[in-house]
Parts: structure tokens; C-alpha cells; sequence
């Protein structure tokens, strides 16, 4: 009688190689098509709003920039007859707000992301940078409607302010003393609202600057004055640059607060005081409602604008921050 | 021979003498922005925090001057401007909190929980009509958006993460493009894309999809930011037993990253609760409820506060704008607090 031994089954060698297996190769296509979700939305959003927009822009060609019209006159059936969309006034609104929401955030924002890198620290740090964080999320409805109900009647006083002592400067002259709903307070909406935004890029730019150039500056006896000036300012200049364009576009694109605080009035305004203005966000929200077909396609055409508008900014920022931030001389 | 062993000291902190002599600057700014404002053309609360910072930084400035020179004067001065820069941030955020909660609860009672507006309109006494359509609209909203924008933004992260090819710096740069796409943009691309060729009618899922397109990029870039914490020797056990890294992300990465990715989902959820421009354009925006996202015009929270704000000017329906923007922001407060507390616990 005898034992079989148990059969040995060797197994077959296995090829080594550095292909990927079949799992992997999927992984890989799935996460690499995943992974281009960004690049085929922004491609749809521009095709899409070309499509519906190219009608009006082959109509109006460049005056849809330049023209300062919004009008379309229709005869009884309905059809239009004529039509001038140009959304020049809506363009310069845009600029004009964003541009003072930036000269006066901004400021603030470094200043309050200095603060918070080099004097505040523990607790109070902790809790200054999560209530900013917070404020980041708060919605531009709030924004918009304490800015009408509260914040309106303080900034029309300083508006009136700056009317009487510097009305000699044409920017701040007025043609009638209306001061409310004006794109100086939108502005300052705006600048609230990206407050928050432009501080949290300049802080993470403050946060990282070298600790051995810190300490070496106050080893030569600086103080935090010099050290910021000579230290962190140089590393940091891109990084503020970068956040400020950032908070440029997202004050471009705002609609509903602008909407809510601006008197919108479809002509060009330089008087930042005076209470007439817009953007062209508010403005495909404001003409929306009532629009026939052949003025949403000018809507579309507008928001094609806006969009590659605020691309545009957005770009220049995140080349300025990859380009400059954190590296200094 | 006694060994004197010094007591440690922090002669780097302030002393109790310098304590008292900033509380004296301090206090002494206050009288004399209390005396300007009495005594010159000055008046007002902005008058008065004027004075108060010009007299601070003189008195702050002339003191250090005579104790310590030019420089530490200087030097002074910036830290008055730097607290000044803070109170400018934080005296909107105040105002802001406080106004919804002193305006909004005067609007608060049982029934916007149960009930819709329907057949109330927002100028009838508080206690008609409720929130009821709006909470929901939201949500289910909301919801969808979250439903098809994780997925995607997780893909995203991942190949920012883990597969990291050639077009890393590209689609990095995509992302932060599409994150400041301006949220009415969004509105007019589903309206251009779907609703006009396709469905012919405004309904809860186009909101759903604009928000997608605001919610992708704060999903992935948090996502990213989280995945980026989990430490590499993580990877490499992975791969060091046998596992492929498809075994690896699903099994090791991806549940070790957990806690950073419910972060994402509740920071995306608070970036888009309360989008306004987008929902007015696709949603319909309906006064009664409606649990079908597909057809019919779908209510939510900031067309409903949009609605009482806009259509007339009388208290009850300025109150019911006001509670639904508390209501609002306590969502806003409690998905901040939670992604808070889960960021904060330790990963893995």
C-alpha cells in the first residue's frame, strides 16, 4: 500500500513586466476622461453660447462692443424690424465696479492677511481665519440685500462725503445729487465681497515665505516693518498680484448683488457717485424676463462676452501666481 | 559657592508695564476721538472711527518715537494699520450675521416647515404659507447637482493625484478657470445646451445641472487638497502587496482620504446652496411643492427669498425674505461647522 503523493502543481512562470494590467488600464482611461470633465464643460460653455450668439454678433459685428443701444423694435406680428444691441455702458459699469472693488479690497485684504500671518496667533488666529473662511461662503443674495437695506444709507452719506470735499476731481462730480444705488456702493458691495477671497490667497502667499529669510532679517535687527518690507512683500508681490486679478473676476461676474444694489440705467456713467449704473451680468438678469427669441440670442451673445471676459482674467492671474507667487528675487 | 539657577523668563513678551502702557494709548485715542467729535466738524459713527484710528496711531506713534526711535515708531504704525484692515473685514461680517438674525426671526414659526405658498402670497400675515416647497426644491437640487458633480470631481482629483500625466498643469488650470466662470454664465449655457433644443421647459433638473457646473471645480480642488494629505508610504504599501493601482487608490487611498472627501461634498453643497442668478434663469421658480425634478417649475430657498424681496415692499413680505435668509445661513453655518469638525479630526 502506498501513499500517492499529492501531485505538485508548479505554477506556469509569470512574465515580469511594466505593463499595466488590464484593470489598470482602465482605471487610468476612466480617471484621465474624468479628469478632462473641466476642459469639456468651459469647450461646451463657449460653443453653446457662440451658437445661440453668432446671429447677433454677425449682425451687430463690433458695435456690439462699442454700441451703447439696447433696443429692439418689433412690428405688430411680433417680428423685429430693427434692432441695435450693444452693451458698450454695460461694459464700462463692469469695469468700472470691479475695478473699485479691487482698490478698495485688495488694500485691506493684505493688510488683514498680514495681521493675521504675523501678529495674530493661537486661538484668536484659529478663529479670525475659519470666521473669514466662512464669510467666503456666504451668498451674494446676502451681500447683495444687506448692502441695500443696511449698508446703503452709511455708504450714500460717504458718498456725499467725497462729493462735497473732492468734487472738483470729474470722476467724483455729479450731474444730479442722486448718491443712492450708485456704482460706488456697488463697489464697495463688491469689495466685500471679495474680501474674504483676496485674503485667503495673500495669506497662503504670506504663510510661505521662507522662515530662514524671516529670521534672518530679524537677526540683522529689523523690525517686523523692515522684515515685511524687505522680506515678505518681495516673495509674496506675485502671489497679491495673482489674488487680486482672481478677486477682479469674481467681482466682473457678479449679478445678483449688483442687481440688487445698482440702479441700472442703460447709459454710460464715469461718476462713480452718481446713481446710475451696471454690469453685464445684471443686465441678462434685468432683460431676461421679457426678452423675445432674437434678444435672448444678444443675452447669450453678452454672456459669451462676460465669460470670455472673466476666462481671460482668470488666466492672466493663474499665470502671474505660477509665474511669480511664492518665489520673490 | 551657591549655584543661582535664573528663573525662566519671556523677555520676549510684553511686560505688565507695557501692557498698561498700550491699554493708556489706547484709552487716551478713545477720549480724544470722543473729543473731536464734540468739540470739531466731525460727527457720526464714521466720524468718530476715523478720529479714533488717527488719534491711535499718532499717540502709538509719537510714544514709541520717544522710547524706542524712528523705527520701532514706524514699525508701530503698521501694526494700528494692520488692526484697522482687520476691523474693516470683520465690522460687514457683524453687521451682516447680525442684521439676518435680528430681521429674520420676526418671520420664524412652525408652519415654513409644513407649509408652501401656494395659496398664500408673500404679502399675507407670517403665519400663511411656509418655506415647505422651497427646502425641498432646494434639496432635491442640490442633491442632483451632488450627485452628478462628486463623481466628476473625484475623477478630477485623482487624475491630479494619482495618475498625474502630461496634462496635470493644464486641467489644474482649467479647474480654477471654471471655478471663476460667473454663475450666471452657467444659467445661459444649460439654457442655451438643453433647454432650449431639448426639454422646451424650465424644470428643477436644469438647476440641478447649472449648479453642477459651480459645484465641480470646489469639489475637486478640495478633494485634491485632501488627497494630497494622505501620506505616500500609504501608496506604496499598496503597491508593495501586489496590489495594482486601481486596487491600491479604491482600497487604501480613497477610504483613507474619507473624512477630506465628505469635506468636499459639504464645502461643494455650501458653494452652491445659495446661488441665486442661475436658479432664476433655469428652474421655473414655483410657489407650490413639487417632488418632480424633471417637469414643472421647482421652487428653492434663494428664489423664494429673491420673490418676498423683490415683488413688494411691505413688512410681512420683507420678513419672510429675511427668515428664509436665516434659514439659509444656519444651513450655511452648520455644512461650515461640520466640515470644520471633519477636516479638523486626524486623517486616515
Amino acid at each position: 500500500m502506498s501513499i500517492d503523493a499529492p501531485a505538485k502543481v508548479i505554477p506556469e512562470a509569470r512574465t515580469i513586466t511594466t505593463k499595466p494590467r488590464k484593470s489598470d488600464q482602465l482605471f487610468r482611461m476612466i480617471v484621465t476622461l474624468g479628469g478632462m470633465t473641466s476642459l469639456v464643460i468651459l469647450g461646451l460653455i463657449a460653443l453653446f453660447l457662440s451658437l445661440k450668439g453668432v446671429n447677433v454678433l454677425a449682425e451687430e459685428k463690433f458695435s456690439f462692443i462699442t454700441g451703447s443701444n439696447w433696443a429692439a423694435i418689433t412690428d405688430e406680428t411680433g417680428n423685429i424690424v430693427e434692432s441695435d444691441f450693444g452693451i458698450g455702458p454695460m461694459l464700462v459699469g463692469t469695469m468700472l465696479c470691479a475695478l473699485i472693488a479691487v482698490l478698495v479690497g485688495v488694500p485691506i485684504s493684505v493688510l488683514t492677511a498680514l495681521y493675521l500671518t504675523f501678529y495674530a496667533n493661537g486661538r484668536v488666529k484659529k478663529f479670525l481665519i475659519s470666521i473669514i473662511d466662512l464669510m467666503a461662503a456666504f451668498p451674494s443674495l446676502l451681500f447683495g440685500f444687506w448692502g441695500f437695506i443696511v449698508f446703503m444709507s452709511s455708504a450714500e452719506y460717504w458718498a456725499k462725503l467725497l462729493n462735497k470735499y473732492l468734487g472738483f476731481i470729474p470722476i467724483f462730480d455729479v450731474p444730479v445729487p442722486v448718491f443712492a444705488r450708485s456704482p460706488f456702493i456697488a463697489g464697495l458691495v463688491l469689495a466685500i465681497m471679495i474680501i474674504p477671497i483676496v485674503t485667503a490667497i495673500s495669506r497662503e502667499v504670506f504663510d510661505q515665505t521662507p522662515l530662514d529669510r524671516i529670521q534672518a532679517a530679524y537677526a540683522l535687527g529689523a523690525t517686523k516693518l523692515a522684515m515685511i518690507k524687505a522680506v515678505v512683500i518681495p516673495y509674496g508681490r506675485g502671489g497679491i498680484i495673482g489674488g487680486a486679478m482672481l478677486g477682479l473676476g469674481r467681482a466682473m461676474g457678479e449679478t445678483v448683488a449688483v442687481y440688487t444694489v445698482l440702479n441700472i440705467v442703460y447709459q454710460v456713467n464715469w461718476q462713480v457717485l452718481f446713481g446710475a449704473g451696471g454690469n453685464v451680468a445684471s443686465l441678462i438678469l434685468l432683460k431676461f424676463g421679457e426678452a423675445g427669441p432674437y434678444e435672448v440670442d444678444a443675452l447669450m451673445a453678452a454672456g459669451l462676452v462676460l465669460f470670455l471676459l472673466t476666462l481671460l482674467v482668470n488666466a492672466t492671474a493663474d499665470y502671474i501666481i505660477n509665474r511669480f507667487g511664492g518665489k520673490g528675487k | 559657592m551657591t549655584k543661582v539657577i535664573p528663573s525662566p523668563g519671556k523677555p520676549w513678551q510684553p511686560t505688565v508695564k507695557n501692557r498698561l502702557e498700550t491699554l493708556a494709548i489706547v484709552v487716551a485715542a478713545f477720549f480724544s476721538a470722543v473729543l473731536c467729535v464734540e468739540f470739531t466738524g466731525l460727527n457720526g459713527k464714521l466720524g468718530f472711527f476715523v478720529a479714533l484710528f488717527i488719534s491711535l496711531g499718532v499717540l502709538n506713534f509719537a510714544f514709541q518715537y520717544k522710547q524706542r526711535g524712528v523705527a520701532a515708531a514706524k514699525d508701530s504704525l503698521l501694526q494700528v494699520i494692520t488692526v484697522l484692515a482687520l476691523a474693516l473685514t470683520l465690522i460687514p461680517i457683524v453687521s451682516i450675521v447680525s442684521t439676518v438674525f435680528i430681521k429674520g426671526y420676526k418671520g420664524l414659526h412652525w408652519g415654513i416647515l409644513t407649509k408652501d405658498m401656494a395659496l398664500a402670497s408673500v404679502n399675507d400675515p407670517i403665519v400663511n404659507g411656509g418655506l415647505l416647497h422651497a427646502l425641498v426644491g432646494t434639496t432635491l437640487m442640490v442633491g442632483g447637482a451632488l450627485i452628478i458633480s462628486f463623481p466628476l470631481g473625484l475623477l478630477t482629483a485623482l487624475y491630479l493625484t494619482e495618475i498625474r500625466g502630461s496634462l496635470t498643469r493644464p486641467i489644474k488650470f482649467l479647474v480654477q478657470a471654471m471655478s471663476g466662470v460667473p454663475s450666471i454664465v452657467a444659467g445661459l449655457f444649460i439654457l442655451s445646451s438643453l433647454v432650449y433644443p431639448v426639454t422646451k421647459e424650465l424644470s428643477g433638473i436644469m438647476g440641478s445641472l447649472a449648479l453642477t457646473i459651480l459645484m465641480i471645480p470646489t469639489i475637486a480642488r478640495t478633494a485634491e487638497e485632501m488627497l494630497r494629505l494622505i501620506p505616500n508610504e500609504l501608496r506604496e504599501a499598496g503597491v508593495a502587496l501586489g496590489g495594482t493601482q486601481w486596487r491600491t487608490v479604491a482600497g487604501v487611498v480613497v477610504p483613507a482620504a474619507r473624512s477630506g472627501l465628505v469635506t468636499a461634498i459639504i464645502l461643494g453643497v455650501a458653494r452652491v446652496i445659495g446661488e441665486t442668478a442661475p436658479i432664476l434663469l433655469v428652474s421655473g421658480g414655483g410657489d407650490s411643492l413639487n417632488l418632480n425634478p424633471t417637469e414643472g417649475a421647482m421652487g428653492s430657498l434663494p428664489f423664494y427669498i429673491w420673490k418676498a424681496f423683490l415683488t413688494s415692499g411691505t413688512p410681512e413680505s420683507l420678513a419672510r425674505a429675511w427668515a428664509g435668509m436665516l434659514v439659509l445661513l444656519s444651513f450655511i453655518f452648520i455644512l461650515f461647522g461640520l466640515a470644520r469638525y471633519l477636516s479638523g479630526r486626524k486623517v486616515g
